[in-house]
């Protein structure tokens, strides 16, 4: 693997995750429980669909056979998406879908404070900006996860079901391969190992004050690195794909 | 054909498409102008990754330049230097809270407003700082809603990043 194909392939893993939990949140508009709560749902969807854009543009520059982000995201068979598991995921109910971002902000956290230090210049352009922004929705997180753990019993035993639900898929998020190997050493990715300690302190402190148990690391699923990915990937792409599958290069 | 800084004067009058009393200079959209050839480079940077009024803004200063002695216009986004509400002159900022938006606090002191606990974001109907925080996101990606609590109306806050 040459340099350049490493980078675009990790410059897709970035954007594919970025992209498709943005898809994920968007799903959420008119849909959520407050007028409020459905407005930042949609607004972090915006910023996560802004850096996938960013991203992808940057991958298809990277790729250099004229492809676009369009192509990359609308054109683009399942098995070659890069994404984790656990941003497919469906939504579940409100509580599921706060356990998921808990879990991404605090990881997009720590990368990309990381990433924000890359020699890639580009990657830390975007880095820089995205760190921003996951601040807040770090923060709209961990509000909710407190609320909902530490309110009544109900919302507390949900919320403590939907992280130990999806606890599985946590231990992907840090797995590397030869992309990473060949990164790291150019100092452009970072190495995801060193993000591990932080991302369980930041999940600790938060589900402890929340009076929720830490899920145990047990089983972990993995596959979306060789991008053999969950049954719920399909039915996205075949949501978000379906104009420009239908009538290609459709614009308006 | 007109210099970079004539291009960059004309551009300075664009409008904010959410906030049409500020200009898109004012906001720090705008950042440079550069004539290579007989291409004329505008590079712009977004408030927020999605930020859904870019692609206005590029047809707004493809319009604003049609006609006029520049060549080709190539609207260019960049990322870097990250962009930051410090970039709003004080005089925009009064702009933006006489149109009835707080405008951002300096990035040093906003730190108590993301926790959502200080008590120091002026309303800007009445100036009362007894205003509380109804939700971190508002009707746009830069903004957060905020209420004031003694004239009791809701206000938005641009939010610094």
């Amino acid at each position: 693997m040459t340099k350049q194909e490493a980078l675009f392939s990790y410059t897709l893993r970035l954007g594919d995750n970025a992209l498709i939990l943005g898809h994920r949140l968007s799903e959420w508009s008119s849909k959520g429980p407050l007028l409020e709560e459905d407005i930042a749902m949609t607004n972090m969807a915006l910023d996560l669909i802004g850096r996938a854009d960013a991203m992808l543009k940057y991958a298809a520059q990277v790729e250099g056979k004229g492809r676009t982000e369009d192509d990359l995201a609308y054109k683009r068979g399942e098995r070659q998406f890069l994404c984790n598991l656990i941003v497919q995921l469906p939504n579940g109910d409100f509580g599921y879908t706060i356990a998921r971002q808990l879990i991404m902000s605090a990881f997009d956290i720590c990368l990309y404070e990381e990433l924000v230090k890359s020699k890639d210049e580009t990657i830390a352009a975007i880095s820089a900006k995205a760190v921003k922004e996951v601040k807040y929705h770090l923060k709209f997180a961990t509000d909710w996860t407190l609320r909902l753990g530490d309110g009544t019993e109900e919302s507390h035993q949900r919320i403590q079901k939907s992280f130990n639900d999806i606890w599985m898929y946590t231990g992907e998020l840090f797995e590397m391969n030869e992309v990473d190997a060949i990164l790291i050493k150019e100092g452009i990715a970072v190495d995801l190992n060193s993000l591990k300690a932080r991302w369980k302190k930041i999940m600790t402190e938060v589900l402890l004050e929340a009076t929720l148990t830490v899920p145990a690391d047990t089983y972990m699923q993995t596959g979306s690195r060789k991008g053999v990915h969950t049954e719920s990937l399909g039915y996205i792409l075949a949501e978000m794909q379906y104009l420009q599958r239908a009538y290609p290069d459709a614009k308006w | 054909m007109l210099n970079e800084q004539q291009i960059y004067d004309i551009l300075s009058e664009i409008p904010d498409p959410e906030i049409p009393v500020i200009t898109i200079k004012d906001l720090g959209i705008l950042q440079r102008v550069e004539i290579k050839d007989d291409t004329c480079e505008v590079y712009i940077t977004p408030t927020y990754s999605g930020c859904p009024a870019m692609k206005l803004i590029e047809d707004q200063i493809q319009e604003a330049l049609k006609g006029k002695n520049v060549g080709k216009v190539s609207v260019k986004l960049v990322y870097s230097p990250t962009w930051t509400t410090d970039w709003i002159t004080d005089e925009a900022k009064e702009k933006l809270r006489k149109y009835g938006i707080a405008p951002p606090l300096h990035s040093t002191v906003d730190k108590g407003v993301l926790i959502g606990k200080a008590k120091v974001l002026k309303c800007p109907q009445c100036g009362s700082q007894n205003t509380e925080m109804i939700s971190q996101f508002g009707s746009t990606a830069c903004k957060a809603l905020y209420k004031c609590l003694d004239c009791k109306e809701p206000f938005d806050y641009f939010k610094c990043i």
